[in-house]
This record gives structure tokens, C-alpha cells and sequence, in this order.
């Protein structure tokens, strides 16, 4: 029965339609961004099975339709492909828009080495996840060597802060998912609160060119972006295990993606490590551990008009110190670096035990983003962080286990940008940001604190536009202004206060009398200003060149403002001074791009010229009755830095291929004529890489990594009296480690298990040939020698 | 999406509103060093005659020196007792930190060394190992020089040579070390 009525009405509906079958369906289909007609566009009406395309004015008709609602594909080369119903009745105008795929246009793709992301003149490489997953089990301290230029400044192994052409901590920016990482990032010892696992891609922009991020970037900016989203209905993630030999350690993390076709995405990512004490060739490295937890959930909807994005980060990293580096006095520092070894070697164990650090980052972070047609898109972004960092020192009787360095950091930014895409591969775009911060040092320490409690406030605006002049050149421009003002409370020793003459400079600042101690109450505004242009220019398929010069202020960071004290972590008393201004860096780029087929080569060169630049060095001891210790003081002084940066992939054969990174840098003191303290010294990565695609993917490379000795060094020496000894001797605390030479290897293949997973396997040996070596950029140096030989198998699931 | 656009709306604002009316203008607290030794006070006696060596640096880090002051000569061919006594005296009253190593004598050991004099240790800790708040110092010929005392923290207590006084292979931290100059007369 059911059957005779569906029949019925089929037919009956098939009459009903071809009586009124003359109905046309027309209209124009252009682009969203810019209202520009959309020529050669398609429309299919998948249930007659007819086509019609878009002419030269961007028009397109059917024709003798019946009246109903049709179900129509439109779609276009570089736009996403649109499904539409359209009710058709009579006559009918029907006018669409596409959205041109501008996220992946804005990619100018340069082969091989790197890709252009964020910004168009600036010296930028984009590691990818590949490039990331080898270094799943380290730090993203660690990952960012690969680029040419890129150094870490290390407390033991553990602790990696990246070095951008020179120059650290306060001076680089590190932007992960959006957000500015707000960490306590002042401190030598204080590495970057992230996991590396939790990014999909980095960038790395070298100088502050990126003005969108900020403006004080002198160095470089970061940029760690999550997984993109892509509009379709899936599941995907995979999980890396791996363990090592040195260390004994162990490193998971998984990560799991849920998206859909409507736009609405979710995604878990989560990492879980845990190493022992490491070792260097000839002794364990005792008390150098590390149990590290992160987790991040990323959710929200994104379609190409409108979207939001919610997210939270959780990370703590519980790190051990080497013990032999918790040192009393000069003398105990003289003991030390005249020691071949550490003065303490136990046996391996998982323990950490003071000194150590225990952090915890957290960020909280609501994105929306609009676009507007033939406009722009609009994003509003609030974001919260939060950092606790415990430092434990060792510590008698009952401060035994009481942290000796408590500190708090909150940090809440809003920030808008409109973004102007609508003008033919020109960009415009302009924002606001705002942030307040807080530190409390909690008193509870019982330890004199290092750093005062602070609210900090900022505003930023800026401007950035980006013009395509022809297909090969384009140009930037961008500035900002930016305001800090901080409002400090810190009690000062009465006798440290007249020492550094505060007590004549700054004696409206006072706001209280203890006798021995003075609280004062500094209230500091700085205003900055920071200006970008640039060019790329591509001479042909083969050659292109890059220009760009940045101007650039930073504020002094409390640490270099505030300082004071005996910092027993280092042994060493820190003296900041409220006198420190802001730094101006002058930037000059120039990068020259080379690519075939078989070679891509990427010559960077850069000149900054920093006036005021900050910098810490010893400056002599002062006597207690523990005995003397050095003094590490803050100062300014006129310098440059020079440098040159190769990266160059050669292919030979398919199978066969070889890559150098080089890097070249000098850094001088004008004022002093002298070279600069803590420069990453020379060094040049060559690398021999061989895959084979029928053996299961097989890659395997050698590495040699040769870092030169820095030959260019100020002599910060000091004498010193040892009354043991009843002598006095120089302290050499300058003189920098030798060259050293290290070998590498690295193969890994892949299987597929189905369609849509495959599971990867890797061993790798670092220092195969158990060099021993220190870095001159290792605050532990004077200590323990470096890492010796790991082997680390890693096993990679993707599904 | 419009919902969802005023709830964002809501919940950022909340979260500002809340965050930012934080408390505080109140003053933060001064903090005291608990663990600060100011000063050392070494007192010898001998048949009566009493000598102190003081060595005091009230502002602990800060950049003022240490005020050392010897009482008076040593006499010559004398043993003298010897006892420490060690003090914060940012306190009011002064703490003796004392009492604390005696607590810990495991963990402590004070190191004399000078070219004019010899000192043995009187006092020892559970494990029959010398700390030295309680010695003995004997002076023979008159002369002038210097008494060094050195605490360590820490330090290997069984290395060779450490429980006779030498601090060569002691390692640890040191957490005092004061040179006095003294005379025999």
C-alpha cells in the first residue's frame, strides 16, 4: 500500500513540477573579501544533474527550472567549496558570496626551508611538527636550535631559554595559541612555561618586526600555534612515547582532536615526564631531575566568517639543580671551578632535592573573532595567566623545606585587532592591547625578597600595513606605541639604600622607616615606541631578498630595576638599579634567499644597534660574614651585535640529502670597546640525511654539531683572598669552555597500520661518541660537564 | 551564535570585574632573615683572664662590612678554652643560632686555621666527629697573624683529613668564614 502511494505521489509531483518548469535562477557570485566578481565559478544542482558557470562579470543562470528548493554546489579554485538551498519561485535572483582561502594565500611558500607565516619582511622559519615531534621528549628551548641564529641559555639541562641572534629572556616574546606568555621570563634560570607537545607549528621571527605582538621584542618573538582546524567531520591525534638512557627517563604525551563540518572543534593534549639524574660522561650529574605535568584543552567553533576559541593550559614542571652548583662563598665558587668535577657525585636516583624549582603556569584564554564582507575581520581576545614558582635552596632547621623564593604572578590582557584584507593582497591591520599585572612575593619565605611586589600596567596600540606592489615585491610598514607603568612596594636594607646613593636620588620614594629597612615605593611610566618597514622582492623563480629594519624600546623588567640581594640559588648578590631606562634597539636585516630544485639557501644578516642595552656582569665582592661574594650588577652601555645566519639544504638525490646551519655572531660594547658578556659563540650543524620510502619510510641522518670557543669575552675576573689558604687568587670566571665536537644520529621508520594510522619508530644517539664538553652559554659550566652519550627510542602513533 | 556571543560577553566581563577589584593597598611585610648570622663571638679563657674576638655584620648581605674587634693580645706558651656563639641580631631579642647547629652538629663543623696558633676540638656529634663550638687553643712564641674560623654546612665530615680540622677535602657550604687578626705576646 505504502508502495502505491509513494508511487502516486511521485508522479503526481513529477506533473505538478512540469507544468510550472520555466523558472530561471540567476545572480552574480564574488568575493567576500573585497566584492570582486567571481569569474569561472561552478553551481551544481546535484538532483537534475545540470551545470552552470560563472561568466566574465561574474553572472551565472539556470534556465526552464521548476519551482522548489534546490540543493546547489558552488564552488571555485581557492575558495571553500559552499552547498546552498535555494528556493526557487518564478523568477528568481540569487546572489552569492565565496570565501577565498586567504589564511593560506597570506603562506608565501619558500621552498624547502621555511614558510612565511606572521609577518612579511621579517627574518622568520617555521618548524613545523615533524620538526617538533624529535624533540617531543625536550624542551622547546631545545627544538629551536634547529634554526640557524637560534642558542639557548641553560641552567643544567632542564632549564633552555631560547637565544635569538644574541639576545634572551625580557627580549623575546613567546606567543602561544594567542597568548603572550607571561611567566616571570626576566630570570636566567626561569625557562619558558610551555610544552613543547602542546604546538603544532613554531615561528620563529627573528627581531622585533612582529609589532602585533608587542614592541619591546628586541631579540625575537615566538609563535606557537595549536592544530588548525579544518571544516570536516574527523577524528584525529597521536601519541609519542619515548625513554632515554641518560636520565632514565620517560616522556608521553597524546594529543586527540575532534572537529566538525559545522565548525565546532575540540581538542585534549596532555604530557607526562619524568627523568633522574642525568649524566655527563665521567660522573652522574646527582640531583638533576625532572617530573614534568601539562595538560591543555582547546575547543570553540570556526567557520571562515565568525568563530571563538576557549582555552586553558595547565603545566608544572617540578626541576631539580645540580647540587654541586648550591655553592656558599667566592671561596666555595673557587673550589668549584678549580675542581675538575662535582664536588658532589651520588648514585643515580629519581629524587629531586633541593636546590630546586617547582612552577606552575596556568592560562586561561576566550577569543572571538568576526568578519565583516568586503571589510575585515575583527578579534577581541581576554586572557588570564597565572604563575607560582617556588625555588627551594638549602635551607637549616625548620626552613628546612620552606621555599626560599615564593612569587606569584598574575596577568590579565584584553586585546583587539581589526584586520583589513579586502584590498588585493593588501593587509591592514591595527590594535589594542592592554594588560595588568601582579606580583606578590610571599613573606613567608623568610628570605629577603629578590623580587618586590608589583602591579604593572600596559597599553599598546598599533598599526601594521602590508602592500602587494606587483607579483614580486611587496612592502610593510608598522608602528606602536606603547605605555608601562609600574607601581612597586620594596623594602630596601637601610645601608644597601645609601650605598647605591638612593638615598640622594630617590628619597621621595621612601614611604616608611624600620630603621634598618626602608620601604619605598617606586612608581615608574615608560613610554615606547616602535616602528617596522620592510621589503621582500623576488628577482625571479630562483632569487629573492629581503630588507627590514625595526626600531624598538623595551622597559626595564623588574629584575633589572629591583635586584638586590643575595641570590643563594646563584651565590652571587644581584644589584638592579632604579636608575636602569628603557633600551632602543636599532635593527637592520637583510636576508638573501637561493632555491632550486636541489638547493635552497637562506643567507641572513643582521646589525643591531642598541643604545642603553641592559646587561649584568660581575662588578667585584662584597665582604659578609659568610666571606665574600661576587657582585653581579645591572648596567647600560652603547653596543652592537653582528650577525650572520646560513642555512642551506643541498638534495643530491632523492635519497641523499645534506644541510648546514651556521651561525656567525659579535657582539661589542661601544662604551667599553670591549665584546659583550654571555654571546652564543660560533658554531656550524652539518647534517647527512638518507630516506628510503620502500623501506617503511626510512629515515636516518648524522649529525656533527661543532661549537667554536668564544673567542671574544669581557674579563670579568676578580682577585680574591682565601683565608683557608691564607692566599689571594684570581677567580676566573670569564675565561669560556673550549671548542667542542659532537656526533649525532638519528633513523626512525613507519608503518602503516590502516588507512588513516601509522605508527613511527625512532632511535636516536646524542653525543655518540661521549664527548665531554661544557657551554659557555651553560650557567652550570663552572660545575659539571654537559650531557653525555643518550640513547632514546621514541615511538609515535598517528590515527 | 548569538547565544553564545553574550555569554562570552558576560563571562569576560565577570572575569575582569573579579579579578581586577583585588584587595591590596596595603603594604607588604618587612621580612626579617631568620636564617641570617650576624655575629660571631668567640670567647677564650684562661686562669681567669678571658679574651673575645667578635666579628659582627648587622645589615647580614648588605654592603656594609663586617666590624671585626679582638679584645686583647693572646699571651704566649697559654692554652686557652675556646667556646662559639653565634647570633642574628636583627632580632629583638637576639636569636642564637647557636642553639640551632647544636641541633644539627651532624651537619655543621667549624674549621680553624692559623700560622700562629693550634686548636684541637673538644666537642663531638652523635657520630664521634668533631663540630667545634667547644675547642681548645694553645699559642706558644709571641708574634702577629691571623685566626680564620670557618663554619661549614653540609659538609663530608668522613673525608680525609676533615675530623682532624683540615677543610681541604670538607666540601659543603660555608656559612661563616671570618678572619681575625690576633697577637701573641
Amino acid at each position: 500500500m505504502k508502495f502505491f502511494v509513494m508511487l502516486f505521489a511521485i508522479c503526481f509531483s513529477g506533473i505538478a513540477m512540469a507544468q510550472k518548469c520555466s523558472s530561471k535562477l540567476n545572480g552574480t557570485i564574488d568575493d567576500f573579501h573585497d566584492g570582486s566578481k567571481i569569474i569561472g565559478a561552478s553551481l551544481y544542482i546535484k538532483s537534475l544533474d545540470i551545470y552552470a558557470i560563472t561568466d566574465l562579470n561574474g553572472n551565472y543562470k539556470f534556465l526552464n527550472l521548476c519551482d522548489g528548493v534546490y540543493n546547489i554546489t558552488v564552488s571555485h579554485i581557492a575558495c571553500e567549496t559552499k552547498t546552498l538551498d535555494i528556493e526557487v519561485k518564478g523568477n528568481t535572483i540569487y546572489n552569492i558570496t565565496l570565501e577565498h582561502h586567504v589564511e593560506e594565500l597570506e603562506q608565501v611558500n619558500v621552498k624547502g626551508a621555511s614558510l612565511k607565516a606572521q609577518t612579511n619582511s621579517s627574518q622568520e622559519t617555521l618548524l613545523k611538527s615533524q620538526d617538533l615531534e624529535n624533540y617531543s621528549s625536550q624542551s622547546l628551548g631545545d627544538a629551536l636550535k634547529q634554526v640557524s641564529g637560534v642558542n639557548s641559555i641553560n641552567t643544567g639541562n632542564t632549564i633552555v631559554k631560547p637565544v635569538i641572534n644574541g639576545l634572551h629572556s625580557s627580549r623575546i616574546i613567546v606567543m602561544t595559541n594567542g597568548v603572550r606568555l607571561q611567566d616571570q621570563e626576566w630570570g636566567i634560570e626561569h625557562a619558558p612555561n610551555i610544552d613543547i607537545n602542546s604546538a603544532e607549528t613554531v615561528s620563529v621571527i627573528k627581531g622585533s618586526g612582529a609589532l602585533a605582538f608587542g614592541g619591546d621584542a628586541l631579540g625575537g618573538v615566538v609563535v606557537l600555534s595549536p592544530q588548525r582546524v579544518f571544516l570536516k567531520d574527523s577524528l584525529f591525534g597521536k601519541t609519542i612515547a619515548s625513554t632515554q638512557t641518560n636520565g632514565r627517563g620517560l616522556s608521553l604525551s597524546s594529543k586527540l582532536t575532534k572537529t566538525f563540518k559545522d565548525g565546532w572543534y575540540v581538542s585534549g593534549q596532555g604530557t607526562f615526564k619524568k627523568y633522574g639524574d642525568f649524566k655527563a660522561p665521567d660522573y652522574n650529574l646527582t640531583n638533576t631531575g625532572l617530573n614534568s605535568i601539562s595538560f591543555s584543552l582547546n575547543g570553540g567553533f570556526k567557520t571562515f566568517e565568525k568563530g571563538f576559541n576557549v582555552f586553558y593550559s595547565y603545566l608544572n614542571n617540578e626541576i631539580a639543580i645540580l647540587r654541586s652548583s648550591h655553592i656558599g662563598n667566592v671561596e666555595d665558587l673557587v673550589t668549584a671551578i678549580n675542581s675538575q668535577q662535582p664536588l658532589i657525585i651520588d648514585d643515580f636516583s629519581y629524587d629531586i632535592n633541593a636546590p630546586r624549582q617547582d612552577v606552575t603556569h596556568q592560562i586561561y584564554k576566550a577569543e572571538f573573532y568576526k568578519r565583516f564582507k568586503k571589510f575585515g575581520r575583527l578579534d577581541l581576545q581576554y586572557d588570564f595567566q597565572n604563575n607560582q614558582r617556588f625555588e627551594y635552596d638549602i635551607r637549616v632547621g625548620d626552613d628546612r623545606d620552606k621555599a626560599a623564593i615564593d612569587l606569584e604572578l598574575k596577568t590579565h590582557s584584553l586585546k583587539t585587532s581589526l584586520k583589513l584584507d579586502s584590498d588585493h593582497g593588501n593587509i591592514y591591520e591595527a590594535g589594542v592591547t592592554t594588560s595588568f599585572q601582579n606580583n606578590f612575593a610571599n613573606p613567608n619565605t623568610g628570605v629577603r625578597r629578590l623580587i618586590p611586589d608589583y602591579d604593572k600596567y600596559d597599553v599598546g596600540v598599533y598599526a601594521v600595513v602590508d602592500l602587494t606592489i606587483n607579483e614580486k615585491l611587496r612592502l610593510d610598514f608598522g608602528a606602536r606605541y606603547d605605555f608601562n607603568y609600574y607601581n612597586a612596594k620594596k623594602f630596601y636594607q637601610t645601608s644597601r639604600w645609601e650605598e647605591r646613593g638612593y638615598d640622594n636620588d630617590f628619597a621621595d620614594l621612601v614611604i616608611d622607616d624600620l630603621g634598618t629597612q626602608l620601604l619605598v615605593n617606586p612608581k615608574f611610566e615608560y613610554h615606547n615606541v616602535s616602528a617596522s618597514t620592510g621589503t621582500t622582492y623576488k628577482v625571479n623563480e630562483n632569487n629573492a631578498l629581503l630588507f627590514n629594519y625595526s626600531l624598538s624600546n623595551r622597559a626595564p623588567n623588574p629584575s633589572e630595576l629591583f635586584s638586590d640581594g643575595l641570590h643563594h640559588s646563584a651565590a652571587r648578590i644581584e644589584l638592579g638599579d632604579l636608575r636602569i631606562k628603557q633600551e632602543t634597539s636599532n635593527r637592520f636585516a637583510f636576508s638573501y634567499l637561493f632555491s632550486t630544485e636541489k638547493l635552497t639557501l637562506n643567507l641572513e644578516t643582521f646589525y643591531n644597534h642598541i643604545n642603553d642595552f641592559i646587561y649584568v656582569e660581575p662588578t667585584g665582592t662584597e665582604q659578609t660574614l659568610r666571606g665574600a661574594f661576587p657582585v653581579w650588577s645591572y648596567k647600560q652601555t652603547n653596543a652592537y651585535l653582528l650577525g650572520l645566519d646560513l642555512s642551506l639544504d643541498y638534495m643530491f638525490t632523492n635519497a641523499w640529502s645534506f644541510k648546514n646551519r651556521s651561525s656567525i655572531l659579535k657582539g661589542h660594547d661601544q662604551k667599553l670597546d670591549r665584546p659583550l658578556i654571555d654571546m652564543p659563540s660560533n658554531k656550524t650543524i652539518n647534517s647527512l640525511h638518507y630516506k628510503n620510502e620502500k623501506w617503511y619510510n626510512l629515515n636516518a641522518s648524522i649529525e656533527s654539531e661543532l661549537v667554536l670557543r668564544q673567542n671574544n669575552f669581557p674579563d670579568n675576573n676578580f682577585e680574591t683572598f682565601i683565608p683557608t689558604t691564607n692566599e689571594t687568587v684570581l677567580v676566573d670566571i670569564s675565561t669560556p669552555p673550549p671548542t667542542y665536537h659532537l656526533l649525532h644520529l638519528h633513523s626512525d621508520v613507519t608503518f602503516a597500520l590502516s588507512d588513516k594510522t601509522n605508527l613511527n619508530v625512532g632511535v636516536s644517539v646524542q653525543n655518540v661518541l661521549n664527548t665531554s664538553y661544557r657551554n659557555y652559554l651553560n650557567r652550570l659550566r663552572y660545575f659539571a660537564d654537559d650531557l653525555g652519550r643518550n640513547v632514546m627510542l621514541q615511538i609515535q602513533l598517528n590515527y | 551564535m548569538k547565544n553564545f556571543k553574550s555569554i562570552l560577553a558576560i563571562a569576560i566581563v565577570s572575569i575582569l570585574f573579579t579579578s581586577c577589584s583585588s584587595d591590596d593597598d596595603a603594604n607588604p611585610l618587612p621580612i626579617n632573615e631568620e636564617e641570617i648570622i650576624t655575629t660571631l663571638n668567640a670567647t677564650l679563657t684562661s686562669a681567669g683572664n678571658t679574651i673575645t674576638l667578635s666579628s659582627q655584620d648587622l645589615d647580614g648581605d648588605g654592603p656594609d662590612l663586617p666590624v671585626i674587634t679582638v679584645s686583647s693580645a693572646l699571651a704566649a706558651n697559654t692554652t686557652y678554652t675556646g667556646s662559639l656563639d653565634l647570633l642574628n641580631e636583627t632580632e629583638d631579642p637576639a636569636e642564637s643560632i647557636t642553639a640551632e647547629i647544636e641541633e644539627e652538629d651532624d651537619e655543621h663543623q667549624f674549621f680553624f686555621s692559623s700560622s700562629l696558633v693550634n686548636t684541637a676540638y673538644l666537642d663531638m656529634d652523635a657520630d664521634g666527629n668533631p663540630v667545634g663550638l667547644a675547642f681548645t687553643l694553645t699559642t706558644s712564641d709571641a708574634g702577629t697573624g691571623s685566626l680564620t674560623i670557618i663554619l661549614r654546612h653540609e659538609p663530608v665530615k668522613s673525608a680525609d683529613g676533615v675530623s682532624d680540622g683540615d677543610i681541604t677535602n670538607a666540601g659543603g657550604e660555608t656559612d661563616i668564614s671570618v678572619t681575625f687578626p690576633i697577637s701573641v705576646e
